[in-house]
């Protein structure tokens, strides 16, 4: 359990990573930033990079910051720091609760943000998050910058839209400060493996309700297929029903795999695939009902109980 | 390939070695400093056992490059007791039975320290979720439990006490008692657990 031989290099900001991965292109460099996924695959031989480039002591990477229209997550945030930030609370709670159902308390304290992402790992609980919050990623290459749409961004197991030599950097949720926020909530609830700690089924949903009627919908889910997924039929389902109506939800997740072909959806040794299609109504239902009991409790911002 | 001269601050004590780019925190702690606090369970990031404190907060060292920590604060089991003084935690850990073979101690030991610094006066479930990380083979969690809740109130107490001696232990158990009986149904089971 001791990795391969390799050599390590810190930067100290983005563009010195990213002179780093161009020096030792040929030697195929891999980013490393709080490690949760990758030196647990190294120890294992699953990865065996030449050349680190250590990302984490980039602390400009790690604020969680407002302004009105939006918030920012730099990809260094942490899991604890994602959890506990009030602002990602009162604004994007969807979030943050999905990186309070990472792993256990030690993993949340390493782990970051973008890694997580970065990983795509069908089961971790940050991408459907992401996709129920309509974040956008932004990424920075030797090219300049551009934006990814979450929605974009997991291309399947392990894999996404970034190129080898982009990093990302920011995780922006569209979210303006004031009172049409006021009724939109957000919810994450997840099935989890008993040894893993990783999503068997993990679902995020994002709502917003207007004068008691449900305007927009947004729902994901991890585990159940090779990436995370929207489940555009619930989200169908949802939009224009009364929020107050206690069948909404039931309803609208009664048949929540439909969304996904019968052939994407994961079956293993842990929970064959009908078993899985089971979990993801049970667990779809919750997390709408959960999201919609925030959005129209008396006074909600969004991150109150209900 | 590459070797790094690194300094770490180990329980208070500055000390500068060579690690390769590989070496794992735990093994530079244990194997190269002597630390052996800090144990290898696993190996594979679930059981806790190797948990130090990375400037304050709770990590599993076994998943950690020391080369990343270079700078950094570690703490380790080692570092909380005072000569033959033990710290609460530990006393707690004691009086109440919480270990038989002793291996996931020090590493739930730092954990308890990072949860009650976070929360002063946790519950029986949420004390079961925060040492989610650390797994023991032995005691069937209860008396861990117990201790934490015991440690609580030591804690505590010392903080709300004016004169330096820690607070009683009797009384201290007392409540930990009445905390229990408060939450009598049987503790929900923590993922799995
Ligand atoms: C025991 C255990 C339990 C876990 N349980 C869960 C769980 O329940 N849910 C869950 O979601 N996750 C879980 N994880 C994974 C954890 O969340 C990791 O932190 C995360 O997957 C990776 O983040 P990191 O910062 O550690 O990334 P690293 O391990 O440093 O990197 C992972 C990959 O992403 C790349 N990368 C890192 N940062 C960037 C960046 N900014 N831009 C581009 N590429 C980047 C790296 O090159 C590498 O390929 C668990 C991990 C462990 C060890
Ligand atoms: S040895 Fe580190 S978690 Fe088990
Ligand atoms: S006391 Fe033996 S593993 Fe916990």
């Amino acid at each position: 359990m001791i990795p391969a031989e390799c050599d390590y290099y810190r930067a100290g900001s983005v563009g010195e990573a990213l002179d780093l991965l161009e020096t030792h292109a040929d030697r195929d460099p891999e980013l490393i930033a709080g490690g949760h996924g990758l030196v647990p695959s190294m120890k294992v031989g699953e990865a065996s990079p030449d050349v680190l480039v250590d990302i984490d002591g980039v602390e400009d990477l790690r604020a969680v910051e407002a302004d009105d229209d939006s918030v920012t997550v730099g990809a260094l945030a942490r899991h604890a720091d994602v959890a506990e930030s009030e602002t990602l609370r009162e604004r994007a709670l969807v979030l943050a609760e999905a990186a309070e159902n990472v792993g256990d308390v030690q993993i949340r304290n390493r782990g970051t943000i973008g890694g997580n992402l970065a990983e795509a790992d069908p089961a971790a609980d940050l991408p459907a998050a992401v996709l129920a919050a309509d974040a956008t990623l932004d990424v920075q290459g030797r090219d300049g910058e551009r934006t990814i749409e979450a929605g974009e961004f997991f291309r399947g197991d392990g894999e996404t839209a970034l190129a080898a030599d982009e990093i990302v950097t920011h995780v922006r949720v569209p979210r303006s400060r004031g009172s049409e926020t006021d009724d939109t909530a957000g919810a994450y609830v997840k099935k989890t493996h008993p040894a893993s700690g990783y999503a068997m089924v993990g679902v995020a949903a994002d709502v917003a309700v207007e004068d008691g009627e449900i305007t927009e919908a947004r729902v994901a889910a991890n585990g159940v297929a090779d990436r995370a997924t929207r489940l555009t039929g619930v989200e169908d389902a949802l939009v224009s029903r009364p929020a107050a109506d206690e069948d909404a939800a039931e309803s609208a997740t009664k048949n929540a795999s439909a969304d996904l072909d019968s052939d994407r959806l994961r079956g293993d040794v842990y929970a064959s695939s009908e078993f899985r299609a089971q979990l993801l109504s049970t667990y779809a239902r919750r997390a709408v009902e959960t999201a919609l009991g925030r959005a129209t409790a008396e006074g909600s911002i969004g991150g109150d109980e209900p | 390939m590459s070797t790094h001269e690194i300094t770490l601050t180990v329980n208070d004590t500055e000390e500068e070695l060579t690690v390769e780019s590989r070496t794992l925190l735990v093994h530079a702690l244990r194997d190269q400093l002597g630390y052996t606090g800090p144990k290898i369970g696993c190996e594979t990031s679930k059981c806790g056992a190797c948990t130090v404190t990375l400037d304050g907060d709770a990590v599993k060292a076994c998943t950690v490059l020391a080369v990343q920590t270079d700078g950094s604060e570690v703490t380790t089991v080692e570092g909380l007791a005072d000569g033959d003084d033990l710290d609460p935690i530990q006393e707690s850990f004691h009086e109440e039975h919480a270990l038989q073979c002793g291996y996931c101690t020090p590493g739930m030991v730092m954990t308890t320290r990072q949860l009650l610094e976070d929360d002063p006066d946790p519950d029986a479930e949420e004390i079961r979720h925060q040492l989610k990380g650390n797994i023991c083979r032995c005691t069937g969690y209860q008396n861990i439990v117990n201790a934490v809740e015991s440690a609580a109130d030591k804690t505590e107490g010392a903080a709300e006490s004016t004169d330096d001696a820690e607070a009683e232990s009797p009384p201290a158990k007392a409540d930990g008692g009445e905390a229990r009986s408060d939450d009598e149904t049987p503790h929900a089971e923590d993922d799995g657990r």
